[in-house]
């Protein structure tokens, strides 16, 4: 036996992550209408609760102390709605230009394709949230940099949970073909009653509670909260969320990788978008 | 272990350096169906080997348990010297895959899609590549346009493209040429003659086409029914059925009418020299 045949490391490669880093840059330059509904459902969103925040400021004490309260929760929540879209939709593409099976007989390894897809969503993201915050401050006198220090914590923050469903919605995709699509639209929304987004979790049912807590997400706006409305940083759930993540991500990982198995073992790569 | 198998693709070939592919008890089952059912052969380098078989006769299936898209239920498979189950990374930097039913993106320009292939499998001078191969496969007036505005021929030439541009020491293709007219079919199979000798790569192609397999392979392996057949040189087996052409001998396969043992032509011959005149003649 060789030594090739005694190991099966092969070095990491930063340059196979550049190249399909590259290959979804140039999808997002080929095409004017997918670069536009990265930020165009954002930009609606802030702009309706944004005219509803200034509403409410007028007609409510609690909303007059707490200005940008929910401007704040919208650009959030749509940081992690948009991370998970861009990292299942990048992989959806694969999917939908019937590419998959050449990217998987080439020398790039899962590990490196799931970095590039996570690239990928920040980019996706930042795309799509950062015209939403600049009307956010023209507009509405929200500058998300009030978040300060925390801004990056919470974005990181969510950024992993919508890794974390991404990886379990391109594995569902794997074993499930197109037919999973939907999920990239819906799955996250299914926690969202339990996300505490827009209400603190205090409202939430006794029983529901710690189960909005299991999430990092009620952690990450509770913390937002904390800072819009109380003046002072959270750092427990800042701490929790990310502990949450990581416990996340790894089962993310741990699904992707079934399925993955599952496709293999099924013979269902090769007929991948057929 | 390679004495042991019951076909050897080493018959009209002389290994230069061992086998580019080797196979040993290979089976897949799905459900209660055995695609593949224990076929073991072996490829030697520098050779073209065929699977050939009608529909359902376990060539696609084969090719994706050598590239590891598919899972084998049992079996061993050892490509360019690497054990597949354990380390196939190691080997697909060095081999290339083509396929009419595996599409590159479609929205990115051919040189965007070999631009992105080249630094998957880690090419050297990336520009000067894709420069040649345009050259080579006159790729240069669609160059700079989307994959997916391409014709048939011209995406079977961006195929070859990206298939040729790692240099690859093994070139796995699954029909290449299908659904493509004589004319290109013919251009593309020449470009694979040129290139095996230009590089002395090994290739295997899985094919319905006939003349592609006569023309093109050392060796054929015959599969029906997810097993190996029959196995040889083109001009062999068609000397071995007593057949015209491989077309003739592939039909008799494919409806099971495979060339009689040698205790089977023997009892034949028996039954015939037993039947007296007169009984014949009442038949």
């Amino acid at each position: 036996m060789s030594a090739n045949e005694t190991s099966d490391r092969v070095a990491f490669s930063v340059g196979r992550i550049g190249a399909m880093i590259q290959r979804y840059l140039f999808l997002i330059r080929s095409s004017w209408p997918r670069m536009v509904s990265m930020f165009y459902w954002p930009t609606l969103q802030i702009l309706i609760w944004g005219f509803i925040q200034q509403f409410l400021i007028q007609h409510s004490s609690f909303f007059a102390q707490a200005a940008g309260v929910l401007v704040g929760a919208v650009l959030l929540w749509d940081v992690m709605f948009r991370g998970q879209l861009g990292f299942s939709l990048s992989f959806f593409e694969e999917i939908w230009s019937r590419n998959m099976g050449h990217l998987l007989v080439s020398p790039l390894r899962l590990s490196e394709f799931i970095i590039a897809l996570m690239v990928m969503s920040s980019i996706r993201t930042l795309i799509a949230v950062i015209p939403a915050a600049i009307i956010a401050y023209l507009i509405f006198d929200f500058s998300i940099l009030n978040l300060g220090i925390m801004l990056g914590a919470f974005l990181f923050s969510l950024l992993m949970f919508g890794w974390a469903v991404g990886l379990v919605v391109s594995g569902l995709a794997l074993r499930y073909g197109q037919s999973a699509e939907e999920l990239a639209w819906a799955l996250l929304f299914l926690l969202a009653p339990i996300a505490a987004v827009y209400y603190p979790v205090s409202i939430l049912p006794n029983w529901l509670e710690p189960i909005a807590f299991a999430f990092p997400l009620a952690h990450v706006f509770e913390g937002l909260r904390a800072i819009t409305m109380e003046g002072h940083i959270e750092w427990g759930h800042l701490v929790w969320s990310f502990g949450l993540n990581a416990v996340y991500i790894g089962l993310g990982v741990a699904v992707f990788l079934y399925f993955f198995e599952q496709a293999r073992e099924r013979g269902m790569l090769l007929q991948l978008g057929e | 272990m390679h004495e042991e198998r019951a076909f050897s693709v080493v018959n009209n070939i002389e290994p230069t350096n061992g086998y580019a592919i080797a196979v040993s008890g290979l089976r897949k089952v799905f459900g209660t169906v055995a695609a593949v059912d224990g076929i073991s052969f072996d490829v030697a380098r520098g050779s073209t080997t065929a699977l050939l078989g009608g529909n359902g006769a376990g060539k696609t299936t084969t090719i994706s348990m050598l590239l590891g898209l598919i899972k084998p239920t049992t079996g061993d498979i050892h490509v360019l010297g690497v054990d597949m189950r354990r380390a196939r990374h190691k080997a697909l930097a060095r081999m290339n895959f083509e396929s009419p039913y595996v599409d590159l993106p479609k929205r990115l320009t051919v040189r965007e899609n070999l631009r992105v292939y080249g630094r998957l499998y880690g090419v050297k001078n990336l520009p000067a590549r894709i420069a040649e191969l345009a050259d080579e496969l006159a790729l240069g007036e669609f160059l700079d346009r989307p994959a997916g505005t391409l014709s048939a021929g011209q995406k079977t030439r961006v195929g070859l493209a990206k298939a040729f541009i790692n240099k690859p020491e093994l070139l796995l293709l699954d029909e290449p040429t299908a659904s493509l007219d004589p004319d290109t079919a013919d251009w593309v199979r020449q470009h694979f003659s040129n290139y095996k000798k230009q590089s002395g790569a090994t290739i295997l192609l899985a094919s319905h086409n006939m003349t592609e397999v006569e023309r093109l392979a050392d060796n054929v392996i015959m599969m029906n029914k997810g097993r190996i057949v029959d196995q040889g040189s083109p001009r062999a087996l068609i000397t071995r059925y007593g057949r015209e052409n491989l077309e003739e001998v592939f039909i008799d396969i494919a409806r099971d009418r495979r060339k009689p043992s040698r205790e089977e032509e023997g009892a034949a011959v028996d039954e015939l020299l037993s039947i007296n005149p007169s009984e014949e003649a009442a038949q």
